[in-house]
C-alpha cells in the first residue's frame, strides 16, 4: 500500500481533473454543494440533467472501484446520531449561506486566486480546527 | 454531451475522493486536529487538486468552453456576511463530522446509515438555506 501522501496527491490530481473537465467542457465550476443545493431549492432546474450527471458519477464511480478491487473502505463516521444530524444541517445551510464548499471556494477558488475563495477557506478550516479541538479534546464528544 | 462530460468530471471527482481518503472522516478531522496525531494527508489533496484547475483557468483564457457557452466570469471581490458566517457553520459541521458534501455523496454506498442520515440532515440545511438567507438580510442588512 503507498503512503497515505502519494494516495491523498494522486487523489486530488483525479478531483482537479474533474474540476478542470467540468469547467472546461461544460463551462462551470465543480462546487459539490452547489450542484447538490442548485438541485434542493430549485435555483438549478434549468441546468438539473447535467447537474444529476455530475452526481451520478459522483456517487457511482467510488461503488465501481469497490466491485472491481475488492476494497472494503469505511467513512469511520461518529455513531452519534445526534452530532451527525447537527454536523449536517451545519454543512448544509453553512456552504450555501457561503455559495461554496471544500470543492467550489477550497479547489475552484484558490486556483484562480479568488479572494472570496480564499477567505471562505480560511475561515472553515479556522471553524473546523476549533470545533475539532473544542469538541474532542476539552468536551471528548468525538 | 453535455450529460456525458458532467458524468466523468463527477467520476473523476469520486474516484479521487475515494483515492485521496477524503471519505474517511478520519483523516479530515485529523488533519483539523492540530493538538492531536496531524495527519498531513489533507493538504497533499489539496495541493494535487489545485495544481490541474490552475492550469484549466490558465487555458480558459481567450477561448470558450468546449460544448458551448462562456466561462464564469470572475466573482466580485467582495467579503460579505454570508460568505463568513455561512463559512464558520460550514466549517464546523465539517469538523464535527468530517464530512463536506463531495465525500458525503462520494461514500453513500458504503458510508451506512449514518452517511444516510448525514445527507439527508444536509439536504434539509440546504434547503433551509434560503429562507434563513432572506431572514438574515431582513434582520441585519448585509451592506
Amino acid at each position: 500500500m503507498e503512503p497515505d501522501w502519494i494516495r491523498g496527491l494522486l487523489g486530488g490530481l483525479a478531483i482537479g481533473a474533474g474540476g478542470a473537465v467540468y469547467l472546461l467542457a461544460n463551462g462551470r465550476i465543480m462546487g459539490a454543494s452547489g450542484i447538490i443545493g442548485g438541485l434542493v431549492d430549485g435555483s438549478g432546474r434549468s441546468t438539473g440533467r447535467e447537474r444529476a450527471a455530475f452526481l451520478a458519477g459522483l456517487v457511482l464511480l467510488p461503488l465501481v472501484w469497490i466491485a472491481l478491487l475488492g476494497v472494503a473502505p469505511t467513512t469511520h463516521l461518529t455513531p452519534n446520531l445526534l452530532v451527525v444530524v447537527i454536523a449536517g444541517v451545519l454543512v448544509g445551510v453553512g456552504t450555501r449561506l457561503a455559495n461554496g464548499c471544500t470543492s467550489g471556494h477550497g479547489v475552484c477558488g484558490i486556483s484562480r486566486l479568488s479572494l472570496r475563495g480564499i477567505v471562505a477557506t480560511a475561515f472553515y478550516i479556522l471553524a473546523g480546527g476549533l470545533t475539532v479541538v473544542l469538541f474532542r479534546h476539552l468536551l471528548g464528544v468525538i | 454531451m453535455r450529460l456525458a462530460f458532467a458524468f466523468l468530471a463527477g467520476a473523476l471527482f469520486g474516484s479521487g475522493l475515494l483515492l485521496s481518503g477524503m471519505t474517511d472522516t478520519t483523516k479530515v478531522q485529523g488533519w483539523l486536529d492540530v493538538f492531536g496525531d496531524w495527519d498531513p494527508t489533507l493538504a497533499f489533496v489539496m495541493g494535487g487538486a489545485i495544481l490541474p484547475m490552475a492550469a484549466a483557468w490558465a487555458f480558459t483564457r481567450g477561448r470558450s468552453p468546449l460544448l458551448g457557452g462562456s466561462f464564469p466570469a470572475p466573482p466580485e471581490p467582495r467579503i460579505g456576511r454570508n460568505l463568513v458566517l455561512g463559512s464558520v457553520l460550514f466549517g464546523m459541521g465539517w469538523g464535527l463530522a468530517g464530512l463536506c458534501p463531495g465525500p458525503a455523496l462520494a461514500s453513500v454506498s458504503f458510508g451506512g446509515l449514518g452517511g444516510l442520515v448525514f445527507i439527508l440532515a444536509m439536504l434539509g440545511g440546504m434547503a433551509a438555506a434560503p429562507t434563513i438567507r432572506e431572514r438574515l438580510d431582513r434582520a441585519i442588512p448585509a451592506e
